[in-house]
């Protein structure tokens, strides 16, 4: 029935489960912890005057890094669990299908989408493929590489024999030297701000531009499209 | 030769008293970390067993770790090894030379086949077939697997001989290489340093010759008693760095009152080796307690690692030396340009597209 006034359904789906928000979130704020912590480890804040024993500056700096890397473990472990037990767009983290034609196509419309090349993005109820290759790429790769390095460089402290040492002590060789391993942990940190810069970007902007919704996604969990059309 | 005399008899025959002797065993016992009870495990050890050779061979080096040797801290120890193994085989320090000190090296070869130990100072050039080190008149990568391929174990004294150090470093024109990228079919122990620490050396020469093993090593082959942990771990200053107390600059308030050397790119937290417990010169300092940072000479490929007065290590990127902090702050700037710039363009595409469907609209209409 035409009745003059434009109808718009909109549909939704529920793509991201309670536990994957949780976890997006958690992993936000273990990240930005990480990262800020991470930094100052590197370069300290300026010197404390008095006594030794005044301060525990560092040592509080450190403690939240290690709190925040467990955190950012667990999450990743817990994670993985999930890609397992959780719903089809749940594994998508781990999983880049970059065998199939069709993603690569996908990918090179969504670069022309960013470079103001074509005039409409398509509809995706999971990522678009080129969110979905920086998620696997920093999230997922880049995130084993930190937990792997960042464990290495705890082994130093906790020592020879430890669960950390035995599990992950081979890194420091097989890196080079501890002064290695640490440079790689912290180019990786870099690596993962400035894709956090994007994300955070790319989220708002495909929020307001896209045909889908983003942001109210990860706290919903239901992903609403603006229009019908395919 | 004396191939009958037991470590005690040599000692006693360079004219150690008997007092001397325990107090060397306590020493090393101490040193190696056991327990005193072992002080009484090493007295009889050196008393009743026949003294095994070393053979301490010279490859590409500056003879630092003789140096620091002969100066351990402790007189006796470096007498009592001194003693040991000068009767055998060392160019630096034996009596004699030429054809005879060559000789030596057959004799004990062929005499304690399977049974002497090897000790190598410095390491192997490789480029022009071995030409950049000559012993003997003939290549000391020659020497080097002769004597190798009878010996019990290899001792690698130093950085050169455990990673490479100096000589090994970009571009490497004589192409050195450390020991265990030689002899692949001995057990090789490792003792990093330039030079190690006296009583490093002494310790390790001293528990092989005792106890007629070697030490516990870590994965890369160092022995875990002297090297199981970092400088940063034992230092003395920690205390600073956990406070968050710093020295800023060489002369500074900080500098003045012993803050931690971090910031001034000590390597104390990437380096495994004693100076923090045993100290040099007679336990009197380390780099650190004066004043200094660290400088990671025992750990693999020190000279590469950029300044020594920079924790952060320098990449090589596309032939430019930049650090991750330089890059990474010029990425996230560039990246937040970038993103502000896409934003600007996103909206006004997105405005003029709105522009374009009303006038479409209103057509319509």
């Amino acid at each position: 029935m035409f009745t003059g006034i434009p109808t718009v359904q909109q549909t939704a789906v529920y793509v991201y489960q309670t536990p994957v928000r949780i976890w997006h979130w958690v992993n936000a704020l273990s990240i930005t912890v990480l990262a800020i912590t991470g930094y100052l480890i590197g370069s300290p804040l300026p010197s404390l005057s008095g006594e030794a024993s005044d301060h525990y500056l560092m040592g509080y700096i450190r403690f939240f890094h290690f709190a925040a890397a467990y955190v950012f473990l667990v999450g990743f472990l817990f994670r993985l669990y999930w890609a397992v037990v959780g719903n089809s767009y749940s594994h998508q983290l781990f999983t880049l299908p970059f065998w199939r034609r069709r993603f690569w196509s996908e990918l090179l419309h969504e670069v022309r989408w960013y470079a103001f090349l074509e005039q409409e993005p398509r509809k995706y109820i999971g990522h678009n493929p080129l969110a979905h290759l920086f998620m696997v790429v920093i999230i997922t790769v880049g995130g084993f590489v930190m937990i792997v390095t960042g464990l290495a460089l705890y082994s130093e402290q906790t020592g020879l024999g430890s669960w950390q040492d035995q599990l992950f002590g081979w890194v420091i060789p097989f890196v080079g030297q501890s002064q290695d391993v640490r440079m790689w942990h912290h180019w990786g940190m870099w690596v993962i701000v400035v894709f956090v810069m994007l994300h955070v970007y790319t989220a708002i902007r495909e929020d307001i531009m896209s045909r889908q919704s983003l942001i109210s996604t990860m706290i919903s969990g239901w992903r609403m499209f603006k229009d019908d059309r395919p | 030769m004396a191939t009958t005399e037991t470590f005690y008899e040599v000692m006693r025959r360079q004219g150690i008293s008997r007092r001397s002797f325990l107090k060397y065993c306590s020493l090393t016992a101490t040193a190696l970390g056991l327990a005193p009870s072992f002080a009484g495990t090493i007295a009889n050890a050196m008393e009743t067993k026949p003294r095994t050779p070393v053979i301490w061979l010279h490859g590409l080096e500056c003879t630092c770790c003789s140096e620091s040797f002969i100066r351990s801290a402790h007189p006796l120890v470096s007498d009592v090894v001194l003693s040991m193994i000068s009767l055998d085989y060392d160019d630096v320090i034996m009596a004699s030379a030429g054809h005879q000190a060559e000789a030596i090296l057959d004799e004990i070869r062929h005499k304690y086949k399977g049974n002497y130990i090897l000790a190598v100072e410095g390491n192997v050039p490789l480029n022009q077939d071995g030409m950049s080190c000559i012993i003997g008149g003939r290549p000391f990568i020659e020497q080097l697997r002769e004597v190798a391929a009878d010996c019990q174990a290899i001792i690698a004294w130093g950085s050169c001989a455990s990673w490479g150090c100096v000589q090994a470093a970009h571009p490497n024109p004589t192409q050195a290489v450390p020991i265990h990228q030689v002899i692949h079919d001995k057990p090789i122990i490792k003792v990093p340093g330039c030079p190690p620490i006296a009583e490093v050396m002494t310790g390790v020469i001293t528990y092989m010759l005792t106890f007629e093993r070697i030490p516990e090593l870590d994965r890369q082959g160092r022995p875990k008693m002297f090297y199981g942990q970092r400088i940063h771990d034992k230092c003395y200053r920690r205390p600073h760095f956990d406070a968050g107390q710093f020295v800023e600059n060489w002369d500074d308030e900080g500098a003045r009152k012993g803050f931690c050397l971090y910031k001034m790119g000590c390597k104390g937290p990437t380096t495994y080796n004693a100076c923090s417990t045993v100290r040099w010169n007679n336990g009197v300092s380390f780099p650190i307690q004066s004043g200094h940072g660290c400088i990671g000479c025992s750990e693999d490929g020190f000279w590469d690692k950029g300044s020594f007065y920079d924790h952060v290590t320098d990449t090589r990127v596309f032939g430019i030396e930049a650090n991750a902090d330089r890059v990474g702050i010029a990425a996230a700037g560039t990246v937040g340009v970038a993103v502000a710039a896409h934003a600007a363009a996103s909206a006004i595409h997105r405005i003029k597209q709105r522009a374009g469907e009303h006038h479409e609209e209103n057509d319509q209409a």
